[in-house]
């Protein structure tokens, strides 16, 4: 966030170092840094409220769990992000993480190795993504429109190859990597981690990312100086999908099978991650870091809720409140 | 007044001669011969619909002319397409000024024109030099903003003007169009810009200036173009007409 600084173009402030920073005091009382801060302040909200409540929420064992259980939501907000950088949707994102599930699952089955069996659940999510691009762009419709057609296709198609049956994956790699640690972290965290680097580096430190801004805040703009937005557009879905292939490697691995009709709160909390972490849904403005730490908020709430024996039917509710709040707070970003 | 008259090609950085353009049955303009010298504000002036903005669309490759030739910088018919026209060296600063409200200064001035640094085979943008050289450009034209790193959608229109004008002039283009640059501007703001064009020309940037503004164009500009009904109806050094002249020619009453 760039800081706010007072309008008055001073002689030759263009040429200055860096302009002056405001007053703590004036910042706190500014409603747009509370707006840009929303998920960080959420999540120290919710770790103290819940620290108080029930000191086993800050025990070591417990975060761990915390963070091991956030990692799919971390990777799928990551992807939803490129996404609504660009002003769009990706409503097929936790479809898209079943579709890849079943096919890791049905390809181990097969008999291949769990490598292959990987790499194919990532190209075919992938490729999900990159279809529904294709057709937002080259077909000119609106990405909610065709996100949900993907989402409802690729759910039956889901649904048709495994016949409406979970699969067994069985598999020592998968294993591991469900249940093994590095450090203080578990494996699927450092993948999260390893996701948010590799995100924040493409959206901050390359041109790719400048022009995924350009193309969300004006696409018109962006075509003028020689932007190929469409690419680019079609470039945000994949990595939605890519995002939702590396997700389903993540479930498989923490379930132990690929379920069909699994029932997953993934695309909303996604979604609900995004708008937590700052990212205008109108595109254009976007952070890796803010998403991420929604998708942890998220979690710790579900994670406190459950710690207090609050009923699960609470959640839902707790989760849609905290996103209608966040989005009215967003009205005061600048 | 003089008549349209054909000067040696050598001292153009664009020409065009017998150029004509129909959408449908719409006549825009016919068998028009313009040219813009090197180094200096040609300006463009025209009633509403005498078929100035299709005639500068057309040199910068937005339209394609039905009939007629366009050199640019000793090349023949040098692109069909507004990114060859930027590839050519024609900058246009549109009337919507095509900035990114939520990106920075120093981002728009270097859209898709990024300065990157290689490491193997990733390009890593290199913030520091473009925020450098944007400093530099932006001083160079004695342009103020609060802060390169500002976003331009805080940015009042005659900061965003002048960022729009030196993003095109600061990416080395042999000629910057402008169309209607103080249209939507206040008195101060306008007086702003009309100072940065002037530094422009002092700086020998070549500039096609598209204009309402009879007397901002003589204060303005080296040589006038007026446009009459899809024909050039005249044309003009700015130093050597009037006003009243100026009226005449657009109206027809001359």
């Amino acid at each position: 966030m760039s800081n706010p600084t007072n309008n008055a173009p001073a002689a030759h402030s263009a040429g200055a170092p860096e302009e002056s920073r405001p007053s703590l005091s004036a910042l706190l009382l500014d409603p747009s840094f509370w707006a840009d801060w929303a998920s960080v302040v959420g999540l120290v909200g919710l770790v103290i409220i819940f620290g108080i409540a029930q000191p086993v929420f800050l025990s070591v064992a417990n975060l761990q769990a915390l963070l091991l259980a956030s990692a799919i939501l971390v990777v799928l907000s990551i992807g939803q992000t490129f996404v609504v950088a660009t002003s769009g949707i990706d409503l097929s994102l936790a479809a898209a993480v079943m579709f890849g599930a079943i096919v890791l699952g049905l390809v181990n089955a097969a008999g291949y190795g769990i490598l292959i069996a990987c790499v194919l659940a990532v190209l075919a999510t992938s490729a999900i993504g990159f279809l529904n691009g294709l057709i937002i762009t080259v077909g000119k419709i609106p990405d909610f429109v065709v996100t949900l057609g993907t989402l409802s296709a690729i759910t039956g198609l889901g649904l048709i190859l495994s016949g409406g049956e979970p699969t067994m994956v069985g598999s020592t790699f998968l294993l591991k990597l469900a249940s093994g640690s590095f450090g203080p972290f578990g494996y699927p965290v450092w993948v999260a981690i390893s996701a948010v680097i590799v995100a924040h580096i493409a959206l901050y430190h390359t041109r790719f990312g400048v022009h995924l801004l350009a193309t969300g805040g004006q696409t018109e703009s962006a075509g003028a100086l020689g932007i190929r937005t469409n690419r680019v557009k079609i470039a945000a879905y994949t990595i939605s999908g890519f995002c939702a292939g590396i997700a389903a490697i993540l479930l498989v691995a923490r379930i132990g099978s690929a379920e069909p009709l699994i029932n997953t709160s993934l695309l909303l909390n996604s979604v609900a991650a995004v708008v937590l972490g700052g990212v205008s849904l109108f595109g254009g403005r976007a952070s890796i870091l803010g998403p991420a730490i929604g998708a942890l908020m998220l979690t710790a709430l579900v994670n406190g809720l459950t710690l207090l024996s609050v009923s699960a039917f609470y959640q839902p509710l707790a989760v849609g409140a905290i996103v209608v709040l966040a989005a009215l707070i967003m009205r005061y970003q600048k | 007044m003089s008549a349209v008259s054909p000067s040696s090609a050598s001292d153009a950085i664009i020409a065009c001669d017998g150029l004509s353009k129909h959408f449908g049955g719409v006549r825009a303009f016919t068998d028009v011969a313009f040219q813009a010298r090197r180094g200096e504000v040609t300006a463009v002036i025209g009633d509403n619909g005498a078929g100035k903005s299709t005639l500068i669309r057309c040199l910068v490759g937005v339209h394609v002319p039905d009939a007629g030739s366009i050199v640019f910088d000793g090349r023949e018919h040098p692109f069909s397409n507004p990114d060859g026209a930027r590839k050519a060296g024609i900058e246009t600063v549109h009337q919507n000024l095509a900035l990114i409200d939520e990106l920075t200064v120093a981002q728009n001035l270097f859209l898709n024109r990024e300065l990157v640094r290689r490491i193997g085979p990733f390009a890593f943008l290199d913030r520091k030099a473009m925020k450098r050289e944007a400093r530099s450009m932006l001083s160079r034209l004695s342009i103020n903003v609060p802060s390169i790193n500002q976003r331009v959608r805080r940015l009042s229109g005659g900061q965003r003007q002048a960022i729009s004008i030196c993003r095109a002039v600061g990416s080395g283009a042999k000629l910057v169009v402008m169309d209607e640059p103080t249209a939507a501007l206040g008195v101060q703001e306008t007086a702003n810009v009309e100072a940065l064009i002037r530094r422009l020309r002092e700086q020998s940037v070549s500039v096609i200036l598209v204009s309402h503004n009879f007397d901002q164009v003589r204060r303005l500009s080296d040589q006038i173009w007026v446009m009459r009904a899809g024909k050039m109806a005249a044309t003009v050094r700015a130093s050597e007409t009037s006003g009243n002249e100026l009226v005449a020619l657009v109206t027809g009453a001359a």
